[in-house]
């Protein structure tokens, strides 16, 4: 395959672009999307009207016939360079080996996710955010080449067809290849609604195609933000207060200057880096520095007074997220129970440690990093450097795992101001311990349900969520009366028939401890909760859990499906092998997020130890039309692995203000020898396609804790799993 | 009158008990004094006054130091002594106390040393530090608990006492105090170690011994008078106090075992040649044996580290003049490399739980082998904590970890204690015990633990 | 000044004796490939062969490697088996963000050298210091097995 990514200096910044342009326009080549630029503008402004997002921006084509595709999305391993490019091939009808990538240029206005507003990766929604706009753009694109060709050959537009990257004329014989078209194509006006392709004449959505960012990635070519060596780069390692929210009090650097190797030390108010020839010298600089923390109001806080809080705050009622019939009726009716379920702190921990080159001129400031935000990260350095936007250049690089912790622009802010004081560029790198310790944390959260029983119907339902509201500090037009729309997701969708039901929100800020978006989001939270509450209503009902699901499932079709060939798949209700001092056990979930349609069964072991042993799993999956069927898989499975890691041992705990976890050592990655055989199953669809690289990690706590409930009669309501309870040592 | 009788005769009883009882205590006494002996005693002519000693002094501070300020040779006297592990708590500032040692009567915690007059030693005269230092007792009459090795630091020369106050008069008054001592009855009954010193403190100042090479004399004194390398390596006997009769055939301190360091061959460190043993005091570490961890590292770190080679040197020396004790609880050989493969080697009946942690978390630094691939630190072949069937201080080391100092370059061994169960910290001890040790090690979760208890309630 | 033989060439750094190889080949010679994820021995992103042999770089000393030869996956694609592996990742689509994945192939390559027929417990045993937080584990192990049976004929 000849395709490549243009890498040599990650993303084309605004300024590489322009040039660009100009220069493709000077050469006759074809540049859509100019004229109508600021149209687009205003639609990206409009959140909600994703559907009339204007096809342009994306896609040039040079008169070698060279595509671009100007990628909106970044690639953080969930293969959306790929995917997107088979989206625009497709409609374009271009030879896939033909397109050339160049990631999209901070700029809100151009290339914004219209499903947020903003320009930024995340939420699953790569695909179904740019399904439409990216379709439209190249079928506008397909029919000013068609139209080009036809008035060239005196033809009617409508006797011509494309096909990789050709128009063909079948009843002369003619063909005219796109490059040679860019020049006259640009003479037509974009047709307003262009036809689009109908699911049956795709040939290329919906094959496994070979990833493009692959090949660079198996030679060590590939470059991520950490690996920009822009000429002259000095290398830089940092230190903030350890305790959340502290300040320097005094810096004593002498020791540290004397480390060979090290250039310079950099204190400002709340962080502390030292600047030197190599990572190492910097690092052992940093060690060797004697500072004293104002360690501020944070100092005394530790996990427990974090609990407290936030159970209290739970006590109260909430925002209602939604309310169907009448939930405290319906909860007096049959048998009710009740519980809370509880999840920890999380750290993203993607395997690039945080990190940040930049540069900072008089006159400007260059960056080169990997990022979900391009263009709120030019912004944050504008504003630290007081700079207009387009003096801030932005390199964008391929993500070493984002996972939302590059959905924040902190390390950049960083590392802009201390690169303020560096001569030269600096390349910013935090050890491990620094990225754990300073990460933008996944909430904790709180979640009370109640609900009522009988005949295996569920008369009432109540749930309510407490946890902080990223929404309201990430996107805070979208934080409305009081709810997250996030930390409800999934929740206010509960796929079950349940005539009466109420969904509430709670905000409760932890104090200190600042939250963010990690994979999988609301619905890692809310599946949880309710796929493992459901287990304990299945199993109040003396249900079957799939029988018992299945009876509430009438309304969803696609649910159902998944969760029969789930069921079927794993042999639900067949014995599972018994080995000595080992109980076993089977538990499936169920879940609607991100607009897929999931179910997952999992397989464990528990020994008398409290060990647990997560054997298989088997996850069946509708998410619509499905664009690359093999990254779908792999999203699947790397998802899952993601969600087992945190249901093992995802644990981040506060005390004395501090992060008590350091690195991998005692915050826990699942290994290859302790993963699972995992089974993942597509289901053909033809609805619109659903977000994918998220819902493993959503699907695989619930179904864990509710097969170890099937091992051991015991049910975990709060992750990461305890073995001591399991043990039998602790009492819940 | 029956009832009055009665009440004579129990009181009779109660003196009896009584008389008894002092009988006993005087017998314990006389006898653990026996057993337990001098810590030079073994040497020839034992302690007798160095009537006859002509070399040089073996107190004070090395040749190099010898025209430097009083507090420069406090410095290193200071170091020497190894004030510092004690006095310093996890985390807090050098000398502020607070460290706490948990024992099975309770918690003691390390006082200030510090000159902070309200909550250090600030306004102690000298003759108060020296009466501490000499006979554990503070500055208010108070006795100190032997967690203070002052039965060691009696042999501290006066000058050299006086030398270590001036140094830590010359550092910063930190304003700390100690957390209260959680001793249970009878153990808070402070003057019992009047009764315990009147026993076991020699009180007396170390005098030369003639019959021994001058090199020997220092060595002792950096051994017995500094170091005070007894304390852990030393056994002690039933009130607590060493046994000198076992001199350095090994103790156990903070949940870790002090190895064997007498001459024994197989036991103790006999077949170590002696740059072998200065190269392990002075860098903790030597090749071929493995690395030092937990009390000793430290001891190396803040101590051991900063003596001159020469006193390394007489220490040695002197360490390798002690009788040679075997002792049961190491065994007598030391395996050779483990085989390459991970299918080859692994003894059956080991929790294969053991062998999925290590080669998850372990071998990128430990290799199969047990021979490092990465640095000499982390060679496991010749470790004598993984020849130690009871696995104590692989456990130690798995939950806590060893730092040695805050430099990257330094050694350093990540704790495992926060995402590994009980279980897992068994199964992977016994694991790395079986493949590179020679004698394999049964330990269970519930020791695991135990010896996690015991590292929080000291706060490590 | 130390000299070391890097993919097949000498190459000179000036730096001091306790660098790890890791920063040394990233920061100081510009292969980048090599990746830092934890410096402590615990992920294996920054794996490389000394005379074959997978190493973590980044807790070794550059004065400690002497005149054995270093591998980084920028050169592992020129011994055969370092190219199957390679092919193997294409083949199943192993790579996901592929940070961890010059580690992976790195410890991948080292094992086939010496175990060309690796079953799973040889895989776990080679491959569980290497960590993938996007959980390409399943893949890794029939990529390995595929490599496999295209090196062994
Ligand atoms: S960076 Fe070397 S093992 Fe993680
Ligand atoms: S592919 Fe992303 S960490 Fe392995």
């Amino acid at each position: 395959m000849s395709t490549v990514i243009d890498r040599k200096d990650g993303v084309h910044s605004p300024r590489r672009r322009a040039l660009l342009q100009v220069g493709a326009a000077a050469a006759g080549g074809l540049l859509f999307g100019f004229e109508t630029v600021r149209a687009a503008a205003d639609e990206a402004g409009r959140r909600g009207s994703g559907s009339v997002f204007a096809p342009n921006a994306f896609i040039r084509i040079d008169t070698h016939g060279r595509i671009t595709l100007i990628m909106p999305q970044v690639e953080m391993g969930q293969g959306v360079y790929t995917s997107l490019a088979m989206i625009l091939a497709e409609e374009l009808d271009a030879a896939f080996e033909q397109i050339v990538l160049e990631a999209a240029p901070p700029n809100e206005k151009l290339y914004a996710n219209p499903t947020f507003g903003v320009q930024a990766t995340g939420n699953s929604n790569s695909i179904r955010a740019f399904w439409m706009p990216l379709r439209k753009a190249a079928a506008a694109t397909r029919s000013l080449l068609v139209q080009a060709a036809a008035r060239t050959w005196k033809v009617d537009p409508g006797s011509c067809s494309t096909d990789s990257s050709s128009v063909i004329h079948a009843a002369s014989g003619r063909k005219l290849a796109y490059g040679a078209l860019a020049g006259a194509a640009m003479a037509g006006t974009v047709p307003a609604d262009p036809p689009l392709k109908s699911i049956q004449q795709f040939k290329l959505i919906g094959k496994p195609l070979k990833r493009l960012d692959t090949p660079d990635k198996v030679n060590g070519v590939a470059a991520f933000g950490i690996d920009a060596l822009p000429a002259g780069v000095k290398f830089a390692t940092l230190a903030a207060c350890p305790v959340f929210g502290g300040s320097v009090q005094h810096v004593d650097d002498r020791a540290a200057r004397a480390v060979p190797g090290v250039r310079q030390v950099v204190v400002l108010d709340n962080l502390v880096a030292v600047v030197g020839d190599h990572t190492w010298a910097a690092m052992r600089g940093l060690a060797a520095l004697d500072i004293v923390w104002n360690e501020g109001v944070n100092a005394h806080l530790d996990q427990a007074q974090i609990w407290d809080q936030i159970a209290t705050a739970s006590n109260a009622a909430g925002a209602v997220a939604k309310s169907v019939g009448d939930a405290d009726k319906g909860l007096a009716a049959g048998q009710k129970l009740e519980a809370v379920y509880r999840l920890p702190f999380l750290a993203h921990a993607p395997m690039e440690p945080m990190n940040c080159t930049v540069h900072v001129r008089p006159d400007g400031c260059e960056i080169w990093v990997g990022t979900q935000v391009a263009a709120r990260t030019q912004a944050i350095a504008a504003k630290v450097c007081n700079l207009p936007l387009d003096k801030v250049i932005v390199h964008n690089h391929l993500l070493g795992g984002g996972f939302g912790r590059r959905l924040e622009v902190d390390g950049t802010e960083k590392a802009v101001r201390v690169a303020q004081h560096v001569d030269g560029p600096v390349k910013v790198i935090w050890s491990r311990e620094e990225d754990i310790q300073h990460d933008i944390y996944r909430p904790l959260y709180y979640d009370r349900l109640a609900a009522s029983v009988s005949d295996g119907r569920i008369n009432g339902w109540h749930h309510r969520i407490t946890g902080s509201a990223v929404i309201a500090r990430w996107l805070p037009p979208a934080f409305q009366k009081g709810i997250d729309i996030d930390a409800v997701d999934s929740a206010v969708d509960i796929p079950y028939d349940i005539p009466n039901l109420r969904i509430e929100y709670v905000r409760d800020e932890p104090p200190g401890v600042p939250t963010g978006f990690w994979r999988g989001v609301g619905p890692d939270n809310n599946v949880f909760a309710i796929e493992s509450f459901i287990d304990e209503l299945a199993a109040a009902s003396h249900k079957d859990p799939v029988a018992f699901r299945r009876n509430l499932l009438q309304g969803k079709p696609r649910l159902q499906t998944v969760l029969d060939l789930a069921a079927g798949k794993a042999g639900w209700g067949s014995p599972l092998p018994q080995r000595p001092g080992q109980r076993s056990g089977r538990g499936i979930a169920a879940q609607i997020a991100f607009a897929s349609f999931i179910a997952t069964v999992a397989e464990v072991e528990v020994g008398s130890d409290g060990e647990v042993r997560v054997r298989r799993i088997v996850c069946c999956v509708d998410t619509g039309i499905v664009v690359n069927p093999d990254t779908v898989i792999a999203q699947v499975q790397g998802g899952l692995i993601f969600g087992l890691t945190a249901a093992l041992y995802g644990s981040i705990t506060i005390g004395k203000g501090r992060v008590q976890q350091t690195n991998f050592n005692d915050y826990r990655m699942l290994r290859i020898d302790q993963a699972p055989a995992i089974e993942v199953h597509l289901l053909p669809s033809e609805a619109p396609p659903g977000g994918i690289g998220e819902t493993g990690t959503a699907a695989a706590p619930p179904a864990v804790g509710n097969a170890i409930y099937a091992a051991t009669g015991i049910r975990l309501r709060q992750l990461p799993i305890d073995r001591d309870i399991l043990a039998g040592r602790r009492k819940q | 009158m029956t009832t009055l009788r009665a009440q004579s005769g129990a009181a009779a009883v109660r003196t009896l008990i009584v008389v008894a009882l002092v009988a006993l205590l005087g017998l314990i006494v006389y006898l653990a004094r026996a057993v337990s002996g001098g810590p030079m005693d073994f040497a020839e002519r034992g302690t007798a006054p160095a009537a006859g000693y002509s070399g040089a002094d073996p107190t004070g501070v090395p040749a190099e130091l010898a025209g430097a300020s009083l507090t420069a040779r406090g410095e290193y006297l200071t170091r020497a002594a190894d004030c510092e592990a004690c006095h310093t708590s996890n985390g807090g500032q050098r000398f502020a106390g607070g460290r706490a040692f948990v024992l099975p009567i309770g918690t003691l915690f390390s006082p200030n040393i510090t000159p902070d007059a309200d909550t250090g030693i600030g306004s102690w005269s000298d003759a108060d530090f020296l009466r501490a230092v000499h006979r554990g007792i503070a500055r208010d009459g108070t006795r100190l608990y032997p967690a203070f090795p002052y039965a060691s630091y009696t042999y501290l020369s006066d000058n050299d006492v006086a030398a270590i106050k001036a140094y830590l008069f010359s550092l910063p008054p930190v304003r700390a105090v100690a957390p209260a001592n959680t001793l249970a009855f009878p153990f808070n009954q402070r003057w019992l170690m009047a009764l315990w010193s009147s026993m076991f403190n020699p009180d007396r100042r170390f005098s030369a011994n003639a019959a021994m090479s001058p090199q020997w004399n220092r060595g002792a004194y950096v051994a017995e008078a500094l170091e005070h390398c007894g304390e852990c390596h030393t056994p002690r006997n039933l009130l607590q106090a060493l046994n000198h009769r076992k001199k350095y055939a090994g103790g156990t301190i903070d949940g870790w075992h002090a190895y064997n360091i007498t001459g024994d061959k197989e036991s103790g460190v006999g077949a170590w040649s002696d740059s072998e043993l200065a190269q392990y005091l002075s860098a903790g570490h030597a090749s071929g044996h493995g690395t030092a961890a937990g009390p000793m590292a430290e001891a190396v770190d803040v101590s051991l580290h900063y003596l001159t080679q020469a006193d390394i040197d007489a220490l040695a020396a002197y360490v390798r003049s002690v009788p040679a004790i075997a002792s049961s609880d190491v065994p007598a050989r030391l395996a050779g490399p483990a085989p390459a493969s991970h299918s080859q080697g692994v003894t059956a009946g080991i929790d294969p739980r053991g062998k999925e942690i290590f080669e998850g978390a372990c071998v990128g630094c430990h290799g199969w082998t047990g021979v490092s691939p990465l640095t000499p630190y982390a060679t496991l072949i010749g470790a004598r904590a993984v020849n130690d069937p009871s696995a104590m201080n692989v456990v130690q080391v798995l939950l806590d970890g060893e730092r040695r100092g805050n430099d990257p370059a330094d050694p350093f061994m990540p704790s495992f204690q926060g995402a590994y169960s009980d279980t897992e910290i068994a199964a992977v001890a016994n694991y790395v015990v079986a493949r590179f040790g020679s004698q394999p090690s049964k330990v269970t979760p519930e020791q695991v633990a135990a010896r996690r208890q015991q590292a929080r309630s000291s706060g490590t | 000044m130390i000299t070391l033989r890097i993919n097949g060439e000498n190459r000179t750094v000036d730096a001091a004796a306790d660098v790890p190889l890791l920063w040394a080949l990233r920061d100081l010679l510009g292969l980048t490939g090599t990746k830092f994820g934890c410096g402590i021995a615990q992920c294996g992103a920054c794996t490389v062969h000394l005379d074959g042999k997978a190493v973590r770089s980044c807790m070794l000393p550059i004065s400690s490697i002497g005149d054995r030869a270093i591998t980084t996956i920028e050169g592992v694609g020129k011994t055969p088996i370092g190219a199957s592996v390679q092919k193997a990742w294409l083949d199943l689509e192993v790579v996901q963000c592929g940070y961890c994945q010059s580690g992976q192939i790195m410890s991948a390559a080292a094992l086939l050298a010496v175990t060309p027929n690796p079953d799973d417990a040889d895989i776990d045993a080679a491959m569980s210091g290497n960590i993938c937080r996007c959980g390409t584990y399943v893949r890794i192990r029939a990529a390995i097995k595929l490599a496999a049976k295209a090196t062994s004929g």
